[in-house]
């Protein structure tokens, strides 16, 4: 088994569902970063048979809101001292501002670009869309 | 809620007892024209035309003019600032303090949304592309209010471009609040009515849909009878386009079938769709539909302005 050594200070994103992993990395731009980072990939999981891990030694801004929409499983664990001192679940946000574009190629959103696209969580035949808050039009998030 | 400041941008933004409150006055007004004739003297209707369109454009224009107020605007983005490059938003922030009530039409879906958000004045959207035109579906409803005395109960057909038609996709949302509203769909099978507002449909409202390609199956059971344009360049093939155009073309013939008190209503303007010998029939309201189109601006820019509707009259 590989072992990875815990970190001392910093952030491990956690029950990344596997494969989402190498996309959150490039969605933070871990690779262009100078401090400590691993991506580890297929970890077994009792709760969801094999997950990503990221384990990021140095304390950044995460947007919780956006791990959140790539992938509602995620856990991110602050860890100080070698010690989780906080612990947060992600949540599919109810409303998004600013993380993606509306797919209507007709909405105002594209054209002007002091607008931020908005949605609002709607679920439709048991799958999760956003609804622009401009032009109505169901928009699915992916990365 | 009053109406006075709020927008128009979508015809759900208003309940049912708010929808009522217009359709009242805009009876008044149809009653009573000349009493209302001064009660937006001082005031100045804001049209802001990035698009053309006639029709519109007149009928908001008609309708401050006839309320006593006045008129400022451009009918072409390409005579305006907006042809120098400046946003809805800086445009609709200047514009605000030149009018005290807005019209806004633009090709690009949402505008109208985007100027309620910088505007001081209320915005009424005149239609933004494909997406909503909310003061015909006020028009249409209205129409229905005076010719069949009530919104519900009512079986309401609409016949043609069912998939691209906002016209359809606003009023049929509006009337699917009123209770025992049932829908029949005619259209050819690439022309229907979206899956997604056809579920929406079912799940919030449970009202009655039947769809059919044929008219002249269901003509005898409609009490109002909602026809749109269909073009050529919609259909998939030349075959379906040839096969099917006929069946949706109203005639004197296929009338005849009608119950006696059924309206024929159309958003206009009409290509084809209705002969003209279908004009003088009593069951062809569309002329008068837009007459009604007036009136219900009247009431809503008089509404939305707050002025006092009862000085007059």
């Amino acid at each position: 088994m590989l072992t990875v050594n815990s970190i001392n200070c910093g952030i491990v994103i956690d029950h990344i569902t596997a494969g989402n992993g190498i996309k959150i990395f490039e969605k933070l731009k871990l690779d262009e970063v100078n401090f400590p980072v691993v991506l580890l990939i297929n970890v077994p999981s009792s709760k969801l048979g094999k997950k990503d891990i990221i384990k990021i030694e140095n304390k950044i801004d995460v947007d919780i809101t956006m791990l959140g929409l790539i992938d509602p499983e995620i856990t991110v664990n602050i860890i100080e001292n070698d010690k989780i001192v906080k612990k947060m679940n992600t949540v599919i946000p109810k409303e998004v501002q600013g993380l993606f574009k509306c797919k209507n190629p007709r909405c105002v959103s594209n054209f002007d670009e002091y607008v931020t696209p908005k949605f609002r969580l709607v679920k439709a035949n048991g799958k999760i869309h956003y609804r622009c808050n401009y032009c109505e039009e169901l928009t699915s998030y992916s990365i | 809620m009053s109406l006075k400041g709020r927008h128009l941008i979508d015809p759900n933004d208003f309940t049912m007892e708010e929808l009522n409150e217009i359709f009242n006055l805009a009876d008044r007004m149809v009653e009573e024209r000349d009493a209302f004739g001064e009660i937006c003297k001082g005031k100045i209707l804001g049209t802001l035309f990035y698009e053309p369109s006639t029709r519109t454009r007149l009928s908001f224009e008609s309708a401050m003019l006839r309320m006593g107020g006045k008129v400022l605007g451009f009918s072409d983005a390409g005579t305006s600032s907006v042809s120098k490059g400046e946003s809805i938003a800086d445009t609709i922030r200047v514009l605000s303090s030149y009018a005290d009530v807005m019209v806004m039409r633009h090709p690009k879906e949402g505008a109208p949304k985007l100027a309620s958000e910088y505007s001081f004045i209320p915005v009424i959207n005149g239609g933004d592309g494909g997406h909503q035109h909310p003061t015909q579906t006020l028009t249409d409803m209205l129409t229905i209010r005076r010719y069949k005395g009530t919104l519900e109960n009512q079986t309401i057909a609409f016949c043609g471009d069912l998939k691209f038609g906002r016209t359809v996709h606003s009023l049929i949302s509006a009337l699917s609040n009123y209770k025992g509203s049932k829908f029949v769909l005619i259209s050819p099978a690439e022309l229907r009515l979206p899956g997604h507002l056809k579920s929406s449909l079912l799940e919030k409202h449970n009202v009655s849909i039947y769809e059919t390609e044929s008219l002249e199956e269901v003509i005898n059971q409609i009490d109002v009878l909602y026809m749109t344009r269909i073009q050529k360049e919609r259909f998939f093939n030349e075959a379906d386009y040839m096969r099917l155009k006929d069946s949706y073309i109203l005639d004197r013939h296929k009338l005849k079938d009608s119950k006696e008190d059924m309206l024929v209503m159309h958003p206009l303007p009409r290509v084809n769709e209705i002969s003209y010998d279908v004009d003088d029939d009593k069951r062809a309201i569309y002329f008068k539909q837009a007459e009604l189109g007036i009136y219900v601006r009247m009431a809503l820019i008089a509404l939305l302005l707050g002025v006092n509707v009862n000085a007059y009259s």
